[in-house]
């Protein structure tokens, strides 16, 4: 029944988030504004109670929902198929760039504040 | 044999194939990947696109008959991005006295991860559809497909690359920041485990948690974070010049 309820709580602020995000200008999807309003809300135990069953459920097998729209890739292989080695060495580079420029910016700005690194 | 056939054809209508498809291939993947040492050239996410990808194509069944069992899984990203409230809750001391500085640092990685791929993609004079869905390839699938299409890019095309960086991520991670001599200690894990989760989401947090317990949380949060940044940068800037 825990699950049950946590469950609930998740798509009720999904929900939540989806409807403020048709009403207002934003160009926040619904599930990050249900993010956005779910975080302080976690500071009521009974929601926070509920809400970690399945949070810790869905975060820990999170890799598994990205299957299905992973498959989808055999459906734009017309569109990969000519330009693949491209696409590969872009999100290769991009991807290996965005990771040396993360780690060094926390290694520069750390280092200057002197409390953590 | 015409009554297999039959079966078969019979069976692999139904929702409950691409549903029962891809849990089964994923467990199984999965038990393989546990097997042995965890290694990340055997990333289950991988090899289930792999396997279920190449089926479908030699069995000659259209991608929508799976997806239309496999989306009761997909469903689930909706609500699993919104419990990412979670590990932003848990951390919420430390992210209140670093908040500045981890955003500054997951903001930079990922525009320079996503103007990177622009400018290479235009460069290489791909199509423009293209090059716009590179742009939310560090943000969780969900959220760069809605990226993706504000924009002016493919929705699909934007998730498969947003799958593709999580699976670089978690694949060369390490290697990479043995190259640049990024050591072990505890904030060590912690810059480690933000990177990863600032280029390569859901996927590279997944392999960050397996690794070691700091990186893994801080990975959590820089995903959560890049949902937020991305979703605030890429509309505003794509929006007004693009």
């Amino acid at each position: 029944m825990q699950a049950l309820i946590g469950f609930t709580l998740l798509l009720l602020f999904q929900v939540l988030g989806e409807a403020i995000s048709w009403v207002l200008p934003l160009q926040l999807p619904g599930p990050v504004l249900g993010l956005l309003l779910l975080w302080p809300a976690l500071s009521n135990t009974w929601i926070l109670q509920h809400v970690r069953v399945v949070a810790d459920f869905l975060l820990v097998n999170l890799s598994l929902l990205f299957v299905p729209v992973g498959v989808g890739v055999i459906i734009h292989l017309d569109v990969l198929g000519p330009i693949w080695w491209q696409v590969g060495l872009i999100l290769l580079l991009s991807t290996l760039l965005g990771l040396v420029v993360t780690v060094a910016v926390l290694v520069g700005l750390f280092r200057r504040e002197g409390d953590d690194g | 044999m015409a009554d297999f056939v039959e079966l078969w054809t019979y069976l692999s209508a139904t929702p409950l194939f691409g549903l029962t498809a891809t849990l089964l291939v994923y467990v199984s993947c999965a038990a393989v990947y546990q097997q042995f040492d965890q290694s990340p050239w055997l990333n289950p996410v991988l090899w289930s696109i792999v396997l279920i990808g190449t089926s479908l194509l030699w069995l000659g069944l259209p991608y929508q008959r799976y997806f239309s069992g496999a989306q009761f899984i997909h469903f689930l990203l909706g609500p699993a991005v919104v419990s990412l409230a979670l590990p932003l809750w848990l951390r919420r001391k430390e992210l209140k006295q670093h908040f500045g500085r981890l955003a500054l640092a997951g903001f930079l990685g990922g525009a320079v991860s996503a103007l990177s791929a622009y400018g290479l993609a235009r460069w290489l004079l791909l199509p423009e559809s293209v090059a716009l869905s590179l742009i939310p390839k560090s943000v969780t699938a969900p959220v760069a497909m809605g990226l993706a299409q504000s924009i002016g890019g493919i929705p699909e095309l934007a998730a498969v690359f947003a799958v593709l960086s999580g699976l670089i991520g978690a694949l060369l991670a390490r290697s990479l920041f043995a190259l640049i001599r990024v050591g072990q200690s505890k904030e060590d894990w912690t810059r480690r485990g933000f990177a990863l989760g600032t280029v390569s989401h859901g996927i590279g947090a997944a392999r960050a948690i397996q690794v070691n317990p700091q990186a893994g949380a801080y990975a959590g949060l820089a995903l959560a974070m890049q949902v937020v940044l991305a979703s605030l940068w890429i509309p505003v800037l794509f929006g007004l010049f693009g």
